[in-house]
């Protein structure tokens, strides 16, 4: 930007705010200006229009490809453009996605919202179209009831329908387990930390003091919040907000165990000190420079995506230690702005069908949240070819039915975000161990403003 | 702009139509009084509605912004006066993006403009293949900042970053993790600044100096002067209307900065997990476009509007006296 404004000193300031947002458009999506212009032009030859979904997420993010393409092929007059904008949803999707919903243009026909957006997203019934008046009200019997009631708005209508959640497991790479003398079978390596998070970290200083050009985990912010899923589900299922929506950072046990490991785990040298769902965090999978990491049925797909072929096979599944949790899953929505409200519905409503989310599964693992798919036996028998055929479908499979549902508040996404920095800080060095908390609580704090 | 452009380079002359306009029609009709008085007013007016529009009024709508608590996305908004402004100037993280930003202006800029200036008469002696050095000086200018800030980040990479690596060939085997502590990201940013601006300056300098009279430096190397007393007794001197244009033009140019700590931050605005890049411009987005508090984030653009005038003068008075003249 330098030396570029000569209008003067009053433009340049001016400018700031403008340019800001050109900027940080453009950095999202390429694209999405002409989300749905194009349809209204056409529209005078076959009716042919052409539906934008908006997603997030690293890797094969929502496992929608195989989805997309059966859609497409079966409705030639409703194409649907497929659009990836970003790994991170906090910080890059979600901002963007409400400036779009805001300013009444940008925004797809289809979105995907993670369970961090959904608290604001239920509160500002302005953006999305009731799904109700499409009759979608008849997806009721597929949801759990928690899935489907995230998806009724604070006016009491239906705005979005539930796509995946989010059962908890570890990956790792067995040549490099290998490497550390550990063993490299799944079930043993189960066992290794079957009594829980300690052992955990009793495996990585093995691990640890055998090799040295990987560490054991790949960032504190991911084991930080598997940790911290693991804990809400004892602690009243809530994590950042209680369900008043009042901020309950510094008074929620299960944050202060969450971060207490999260600092023992860093403090014991076992992290790559990466920031996950960044360009160095990518960069780690394929230059092998951690060898666990917490994934939720998501995570899959963000591991192979990621990683890719080379390291086909080299991945595994594990157990998690410390029982289940609910990291993650999604919602999609319509927003108000599209053109084609009808085919939208209909699309989002295929996407979260039971046929759609076992596609969704087989191609990055997401876990489906609607029971007929769950009660699947194509799923309970299910094999991950990438993750050395892992049996993710007995390994998430018991698991899915009972998960609890984590109550996160409106203002969720962003005290997340800053929180983890601080976890992130506190891990790469730039905030001491010792003031680390303090300053959590703090960055949560304001955050919440 | 209030910068003083004048050099020795002539003003064109004044357009000579007009005069001869005046004599084919009647010296008092209408028009001809309207094309005389109305028409100049007309003709730059383009320059002046544009800037009412994306200018001004952006401006004064960030005021009245800025006296605006707005909620979250779709909230409503209430008037609070000047609540923002008070509360602001008490946000350490506010004074934080401020100290980055000066300090990262400073660590760039300072460098920039004197390793412009060398160049810059470098340039201006007999060199083999003149034009094709002149245009490789200029050639960072024409690549996208981000393309820049891109790759530079890649280069100031912890793990696999060619700096690193240098600095590993050197004996220095501790890896420095750039963007975690203040000095290392600052320098880095500093570094992506220079080499996209470097050349900019140095051209406008020579241009500066291929105005000075040769008579000059032929008088004063008949009465000894040696190189080096020319260029501080007649160059800086007589350049000196341009270092300020360049001076000013990069105070607002950094105090601005925005695209490569973004970039270099991942895409975040948060410039680090403490914010020890955050600039002003990153902090303004977090706020409005992050955080949604959008009176807030105007409150501070204004604050930066302040800043930069601020950050003018001062450079002004440093700037006066360069070469010690009158």
């Amino acid at each position: 930007m330098t030396n570029k404004a000569r209008r003067g000193k009053m433009l340049a300031v001016a400018s700031v705010m403008t340019a800001a947002l050109g900027v940080t458009a453009a950095c999202s999506s390429g694209d999405s200006g002409d989300t749905a212009g194009s349809a209204g032009t056409s529209s005078a030859a076959a009716e042919k229009i052409t539906l934008t979904l908006q997603t997030f997420g690293g890797g094969t993010n929502f496992g929608y490809k195989a989805a997309v393409e059966k859609w497409n092929a079966d409705h030639p007059n409703v194409q649907v453009k497929y659009n990836n904008l970003t790994d991170s949803f906090e910080n890059v999707y979600w901002p963007q996605m409400l400036q779009w919903l805001q300013s009444g243009t940008g925004a797809g026909d289809v979105v995907g919202i993670d369970e961090g957006g959904m608290g604001l997203a239920k509160a500002r019934p302005q953006f999305f179209t009731d799904l109700g008046q499409y009759g979608l009200q008849s997806r009721q019997a597929d949801f759990p009831a928690w899935k489907w009631e995230n998806g009724i708005n604070s006016e009491g209508k239906l705005f979005a329908l539930g796509t995946d959640v989010g059962g908890m497991s570890i990956c790792y790479r067995t040549d490099l387990f290998k490497k550390a003398g550990l063993p490299t079978d799944r079930d043993e390596v189960s066992k290794l930390w079957s009594g829980g998070w300690d052992d955990f970290i009793k495996a990585g200083q093995d691990f640890q003091a055998k090799v040295k050009d990987a560490k054991f985990v790949d960032s504190v912010n991911t084991i930080y919040n598997v940790v911290l899923s693991q804990e809400s589900a004892k602690n009243g299922n809530v994590t950042y907000f209680d369900k008043d929506q009042q901020l309950i950072v510094d008074k929620n046990p299960a944050v202060k165990t969450a971060f207490d490991f999260t600092q023992k785990i860093s403090q014991a040298g076992l992290t790559a000190k990466l920031q996950n769902f960044t360009d160095p965090w990518n960069t780690g999978f394929v230059k092998s420079q951690f060898a666990t990491l917490g994934c939720p049925g998501w995570m899959l797909g963000v591991v192979s995506g990621t990683a890719g072929d080379e390291f086909k096979g080299k991945w595994d599944v594990a157990t998690v230690p410390g029982g289940g949790g609910n990291w993650g899953g999604s919602w999609l929505a319509v927003p108000k702005q599209s053109k084609h409200p009808k085919e939208a519905a209909e699309l989002a409503s295929y996407l979260t069908s039971p046929e759609a989310q076992l596609m969704a599964f087989k191609e990055g693992g997401n876990l489906p949240s609607t029971i007929p798919a769950q009660d699947n036996p194509e799923l309970q028998s299910a094999t991950n070819e990438y993750f050395n055929n892992a049996p993710i479908g007995k390994i998430f499979g018991p698991s899915i039915k009972s998960l609890q549902p984590t109550f996160l508040g409106e203002k969720h996404a962003q005290v997340k975000r800053e929180v983890e920095q601080v976890v992130t800080g506190m891990d790469q060095g730039s905030v001491p161990y010792a003031d680390a908390w303090q300053k959590f609580v703090e960055a949560g704090q304001k955050a919440a403003g | 702009m209030s910068v003083n452009l004048h050099t020795q380079r002539a003003d064109p002359a004044p357009p000579p139509s007009r005069t001869g306009r005046r004599h084919t029609r009647p010296p008092n009709s209408f028009w001809s009084r309207l094309d005389l008085k109305a028409m100049p007013y007309f003709l730059i007016s383009p320059y002046f509605l544009l800037f009412a529009i994306f200018g001004l009024f952006p401006l004064v709508f960030t005021l009245w912004v800025s006296m605006q608590d707005y909620g979250l996305a779709g909230g409503e908004a209430s008037f609070t006066g000047l609540d923002n402004y008070t509360k602001l100037l008490a946000d350490t993280d506010f004074w934080n993006a401020v100290v980055n930003t000066v300090g990262i202006f400073v660590l760039a800029t300072v460098p920039q403009l004197v390793l412009a200036l060398l160049l810059a008469n470098a340039l201006n002696k007999r060199l083999r293949g003149r034009l094709f050095i002149r245009l490789g000086v200029l050639l960072p200018l024409v690549t996208s900042v981000v393309a820049v800030a891109i790759v530079f980040t890649q280069l100031y990479g912890r793990d696999f970053g060619l700096f690193n690596w240098l600095l590993d060939a050197l004996g220095v085997d501790k890896h420095i993790d750039w963007q975690s502590a203040k000095w290392s990201s600052w320098t880095a940013i500093a570094t992506m600044v220079d080499w996209r601006w470097t050349g900019y300056n140095a051209i406008i300098y020579l241009a500066g100096m291929q105005t000075i009279p040769r008579e000059l430096y032929e008088a004063a190397s008949i009465d000894g002067a040696t190189p080096r007393r020319q260029f501080w007794s007649i160059t800086l001197p007589m350049i000196r209307p341009t270092i300020m244009f360049t001076v000013f033009v990069s105070t607002i140019g950094g105090l601005t900065l925005f695209a490569e700590p973004v970039m270099f931050a991942s895409n975040r605005m948060d410039g680090g997990t403490t914010g020890q890049f955050q600039t002003i411009a990153m902090y303004i987005v977090e706020q409005g476009f992050r955080n949604f508090d959008y009176g807030y984030a105007a409150a501070a653009a204004w604050l930066l509007f302040v800043l930069i005038l601020l950050g003018v003068a001062i450079n002004y008075t440093f700037v006066r006296r360069i070469g010690g003249a009158k």
